[in-house]
């Protein structure tokens, strides 16, 4: 086993072997951390939010895909003057992508940054157990 | 051509070469200024860590909106109608990818590179060479895609004719110099500039961009009195093909003779939208840009930023082309480029006759525009320049081959060796290319960012089984299927078959595929190996395909292997989603 190899299994891997500025944080301490509860407040905060919101816009994005594929007469019909239902459903998408940026900059403002914040703090501050 | 007419060309096209000759004066003097700022790797790597939300957004914005986002766009959208809409839209929603599930984390998990990330809790060398070897390629392809491109795109916009000359140079000859010039200037943006002055080079292309669109979008405005519905009206009318102009369906998942054919071309369809949608988080250009701002949420403020100006700009992009559609005409556009990449210049030029006062105002707005799409290919080209020698010096040098111990000199020397090396690359097989209808490689790219790269960084952040088998099985194989699925599509085998409809040559290119006019074995006569033999695998774009196949193989790879590390991601999850212990 090269000496690399062993370094990494003692105290983690770098994210870049680099000899500059070794992990400032111990292994000790981001498995305190990890065990926190803190950390798992921000995690099931962060992934409550994430993992719904992508699959939904995900889904709103195919069906817009399919039905520009498939249901061209839906998407010909007019709505008002030459706009049409394809027209109006694309805007929609551009519109739903601009709400759902601005619903993740409010709750991450809200509810993530003050439990990262208090993540890093146990990080450096020390974790007095978990 | 008409005393007025030539005079014309001539004073568009004075006003054009001196607008470029300003604008790369501007850039490199840009890059130069700095370069005094370099000190180490963080500033060439990541432009010093130093970037405020909006710079970085512009940058960006810059980075990502490539002439084909411009030029090509307006174009589809004025030739097509609808469809072209329907590709843009692909392009912002991918956005709300990188926004939630990626920016932030790779913030706080990597360093410099995109493999920092995929490497961090796997074993290091196997997964940097796949990491890196995928960033090469993906940026090798769209970086010669867009110096062909800008080959053709600057003979277009100085209107040189084919069989004309320019400063004494035949067109054939104008095409090579523009490559060479544009290769030279891109490797000395990025060894001489870093990642600060390829930075730099963006903002400046990026509100060059927003202001040519604002004021032309504006101007279309004017000439329909901001009535959308007018302005769609006259454009459907002039296109010749009505009201299926503004729907979905000229150009992408047509109804053809066949069923076959039909459901070919629908999936298609799909294909290309899965692409674009989950390829641009994958992007290794655009992924090293979230290292240039000092943490995770200016991260996340900078892809605000780009969300909304990307999506400003793609909403202008429909007054560009339907205003393109109506004030001058398909038959025009397509005369002088079937690829339509002349509408936005040729809109430029008649808005300009319309209110900035005759010909010489349509002159001076056609010579602006221009510039702003010249600007948009040197901010491009330096980007991937980058990003491909930083993973080239940082991943492949200084961490699989000298294992974490070249030191700092040593690994940006190499850097910018990179980047000399990979430009003149480029520029070889630019030129020798510039012929060939290449434009499929921004799409492959995509698809391989889409099958290769995202799978592993998604499952790499949230998947505890997954390890370094997983990693490089997902890369390697996410890879290999986007490629080969393109070396055996229609790209490159153009022959009609029971799924792919016969084509309607033009003299040109019957001659050049050596069938008379009227044959109906051809499908894609710019097919690359063959006009006539049919291709094994009929889909176009290898996104729906090739995408799965990464996911899967990623997994499986995880899965026979024995290797589980409970303790690495934990601190994986721990450092990416809190930000502690980041750089």
């Amino acid at each position: 086993m090269d000496p690399s190899t062993q370094l990494t299994q003692v105290t983690g891997p770098a994210s870049t072997a680099a000899p500059d500025g070794a992990e400032p944080d111990s292994a000790a301490a981001y498995r305190a951390t990890a065990g926190s509860v803190e950390f798992a407040a921000l995690r099931r905060a962060l992934l409550r939010f994430v993992f719904p919101v992508t699959v939904a816009f995900l889904a709103w994005y195919a069906l817009y895909v399919l039905l520009s594929a498939y249901a061209r007469g839906l998407m010909a019909t007019k709505v008002v003057g030459n706009l049409n239902v394809a027209l109006v459903f694309g805007l929609l998408q551009f519109a739903s992508t601009f709400l759902i940026a601005w619903a993740y900059a409010r709750y991450a403002d809200r509810r993530i940054d003050p439990l990262a914040r208090a993540v890093r703090d146990r990080m450096t501050g020390g974790g007095t157990g978990s | 051509m008409s005393p007025i007419a030539a005079a014309e060309t001539g004073t568009a096209r004075t006003l054009t070469l001196v607008l470029f000759v300003l604008l790369v004066a501007a850039t490199l003097a840009i890059t130069v200024g700095a370069s005094r700022q370099n000190r180490g790797r963080a500033d060439f790597y990541a432009g010093g860590r130093s970037f405020s939300a909006l710079q970085n957004g512009l940058a960006i914005g810059g980075d990502y909106m490539s002439a084909a986002s411009f030029l090509g766009i307006a174009g589809l959208i004025a030739l097509y109608g609808y469809d072209g809409f329907l590709y843009s839209i692909g392009f912002l929603v991918a956005w709300l990818v990188a926004l939630l599930l990626v920016a932030e984390l790779i913030r706080n998990t990597g360093r410099y590179t995109m493999a920092d990330v995929l490497a961090y809790r796997m074993r290091q060398r196997p997964v940097r060479t796949a990491g890196s070897i995928s960033t090469i390629v993906v940026s090798v392809f769209y970086l010669l895609a867009q110096m062909v491109g800008a080959g053709s795109l600057v003979a277009l916009l100085l209107g040189i004719k084919a069989d004309g000359t320019f400063l004494g140079m035949s067109a054939e000859t104008a095409k090579i110099v523009t490559i060479v010039l544009i290769g030279v200037l891109m490797i000395v943006y990025v060894t001489v500039g870093g990642m600060k002055g390829t930075t730099y080079v963006q903002i400046v292309k990026a509100v060059m961009l927003l202001a040519g669109a604002v004021v032309l979008a504006v101007m279309v405005g004017a000439a329909y009195k901001y009535n959308l519905s007018g302005l769609l009206g006259d454009a459907a009318a002039k296109s010749g093909k009505g009201d299926a102009y503004l729907s979905p369906g000229l150009r992408y998942g047509r109804d053809l003779a066949t069923g076959a054919q039909t459901l070919v071309s629908k999936l298609d369809l799909i294909s290309l939208g899965l692409a674009l949608v989950l390829g641009t988080a994958g992007l290794p250009h655009i992924l090293i840009r979230f290292y240039t701002v000092p943490n995770a949420r200016a991260a996340r403020h900078s892809v605000l930023w780009a969300i909304g100006i990307i999506g400003g700009f793609y909403l202008m992009t429909l007054a560009l082309g339907f205003g393109a559609a109506a004030l001058v005409g398909n038959s025009a556009i397509a005369a002088q480029d079937p690829g339509g990449n002349v509408a936005a210049p040729l809109l430029a030029k008649a808005l300009g006759q319309r209110y900035l006062g005759g010909d010489l105002g349509g002159a001076v707005l056609l010579s602006v525009i221009a510039a702003v799409a010249f600007a948009t290919i040197l901010a491009v080209v330096a980007g991937l320049t980058l990003a491909s020698s930083s993973s080239l010096s940082h991943d492949l040098y200084a961490n699989v081959v000298r294992r974490g111990q070249a030191s700092e000199t040593q690994e940006l020397r190499v850097a910018r060796v990179a980047a000399f090396g990979i430009g003149a690359v480029a520029i070889v097989l630019a030129v020798y290319a510039r012929s060939l209808n290449v434009a499929f490689l921004v799409a492959l790219a995509f698809a391989i960012a889409a099958s290769a790269n995202l799978p592993a960084i998604l499952l790499s952040l949230f998947w505890r089984r997954f390890n370094t088998r997983g990693a490089v099985f997902g890369i390697y194989g996410g890879l290999l299927a986007a490629v080969g699925i393109v070396l055996l599509s229609p790209v490159c085998w153009g022959g009609s078959s029971t799924y792919r409809a016969p084509a309607k040559l033009s003299a040109a290119q019957a001659a050049d595929c050596g069938v008379p006019v009227a044959a109906t074995s051809v499908s894609n006569p710019t097919a690359l190996f063959s006009c006539t033999a049919p291709a094994p695998i009929p889909l176009e774009n290898p996104g729906l395909l090739s995408i799965p196949v990464g996911f899967l193989c990623a997994v499986i790879g995880s899965l026979t292997s024995a290797e589980r590390d409970e303790e690495k991601y934990k601190r994986l999850q721990v450092r990416a989603m809190s930000g502690a212990g980041a750089h």
